[in-house]
């Protein structure tokens, strides 16, 4: 048995949430660099070139690389000999959020859904638990922008539309978000498991680093495949009819029903930012 | 580059075709999805707004918190179709133009054809960058809506591309 005190939590939360707010991840750097390298159409490189600009004065100026600073969404996976002690463990989390929120100058984007009024401090945080094996606290911090989060779908497949099926609900998603998501997108894919299940593989995918793949060959030969008809589409930066329309997909797995294909495609404007720590 | 230095008149606007790069510098205003439904329940009530429609340039826009010492926080654009029940209505009161960022519907390309007015896009996404471009700030109404008041701000150099021109061109 371990013990950890959540105040610790709330600090790594609250540090991670700071620094995830200004930075983009270095693979999403990389992938924006290279895409500007290669990228064909003039307006769709100034774009490019613009944003690369952009995540530049925020890292220099430490300023959110984006208005939309997003929802808050936690992923905790907790090792089973953890023994969490303080306060409770949803309270430390939106605590530490809070204060970051505040001392960043982050935008507070979270509301009723109803009255639409402001919570005034971007609280509460999405927070999703997993209990792993281990002594150890992993925890992932992912800003979710909603430009890109609205044109998110979920299909309930056929198991007969099999893989192509799946291929062509990646690709129908970012066709008809066309140019409003801030493309290129980095495409987050859950595919099986139950409704809910592959909704949330959907999010967990968008934490993986863009431009890596998935163990599974044939899992990885969806994501390439998805990725080449998607830049097919020539939607391109900002929608201005150019060489990349998406970073990245990538896609996260789990064992579904035999009457079922659920397929979650989730949505990432090129602005990935997400922060990893392991306690 | 075009420079362009508001209020446009409609001779700018006419020479303006999409694809066009600018830089714009001038009163801009920020409205987005909260304030929109604000000021469409004061067109139906028939009471004042809380700024001169005629020639305005709206921006799609909810910015972060200006730190101390600086004109504003990251201030990028918001997806505009979101607004696309809102821009014909208004743009029919007068309104000059709006900055935000991805396609807007074809109601609203019929409604700057009408009016001879303008969409610009911004790029989505560069909100440090814009912030930059912001000299002054004021929060001139709806200030319980937080960042989705509606802003009043002095731009200078803003880049942004037109998107959908004034003789139905779209750049998408």
């Amino acid at each position: 048995m371990r013990k950890i005190n959540t105040e610790h939590l709330e600090q790594k939360i609250y540090e991670m949430a700071l620094r995830a707010g200004v930075n983009l991840t270095p693979a999403c750097a990389e992938a924006m660099n290279n895409a500007y390298a290669k990228e064909s159409g003039q307006a769709c490189a100034f774009a490019l070139k613009t944003l690369i600009d952009n995540s530049k004065i925020a890292k220099s100026r430490q300023m959110p690389v984006c208005q939309d600073t997003g929802m808050a969404v936690v992923i905790a996976e907790i090792g089973q000999e953890v023994f969490l002690e303080g306060k409770p463990f949803a309270e430390a989390i939106n605590d530490g959020v809070r204060r970051a929120y505040k001392d960043g100058y982050f935008r507070k984007s979270v509301c009723d859904p109803i009255t639409r009024v402001n919570t005034g401090d971007n609280t509460p945080a999405v927070i999703h638990t997993e209990i792993t094996a281990g002594d150890k606290i992993k925890l992932t911090f992912l800003p979710k922008g909603f430009g890109s989060e609205n044109m998110s779908r979920l299909y309930m497949l056929k198991p007969a539309q099999g893989v192509e099926g799946i291929t062509d609900a990646i690709v129908q998603t970012v066709s008809l978000a066309g140019s409003r998501p801030c493309p290129p997108v980095y495409v987050g894919v859950g595919i099986g498991g139950s409704f809910d299940t592959c909704a949330y593989l959907a999010k967990k995918a968008i934490t993986r680093d863009v431009g890596t793949f998935n163990d599974r060959e044939d899992v990885a030969e969806i994501e390439r495949m998805a990725l080449k008809r998607i830049n097919e589409l020539k939607i391109g930066c900002q929608g201005f009819h150019g060489d990349t329309t998406a970073l990245g997909v990538s896609c996260e797995w789990a064992p579904t029903h035999i009457a079922g294909l659920p397929v979650a495609v989730n949505i990432q404007c090129h602005c990935v930012r997400c922060e990893k720590e392991i306690i | 580059m075009i420079k362009l230095t508001l209020p446009l008149s409609k001779q700018t606007v006419e020479g303006l075709h999409a694809g066009d790069s600018v830089l714009i510098s001038g009163t801009i205003l920020t409205a987005r999805d909260c304030a929109h439904k604000r000021i469409f329940d004061l067109m139906k009530n028939n009471a004042p707004l809380p700024f001169e429609l005629k020639d305005a340039v709206i921006y799609y826009a909810g910015p972060c918190p200006a730190k101390p010492d600086t004109a504003s926080g990251s201030c990028g654009p918001t997806t505009s179709a979101r607004m696309d029940s809102f821009a014909p209505k208004l743009f029919d009161g007068g309104l000059g133009a709006v900055i935000g960022k991805g396609e807007m519907s074809d109601e609203v390309r019929q409604a700057l054809k009408r009016n001879r007015a303008v969409y610009f896009a911004a790029i989505g996404g560069a909100g440090a960058l814009y912030a930059d471009c912001i000299k002054s700030s004021v929060c001139i109404a709806f200030p319980d809506l937080l960042s989705e008041g509606v802003y009043k701000l002095e731009v200078k150099n803003f880049p942004a591309v037109v998107a959908f021109d004034c003789h139905g061109g779209s750049i998408y």
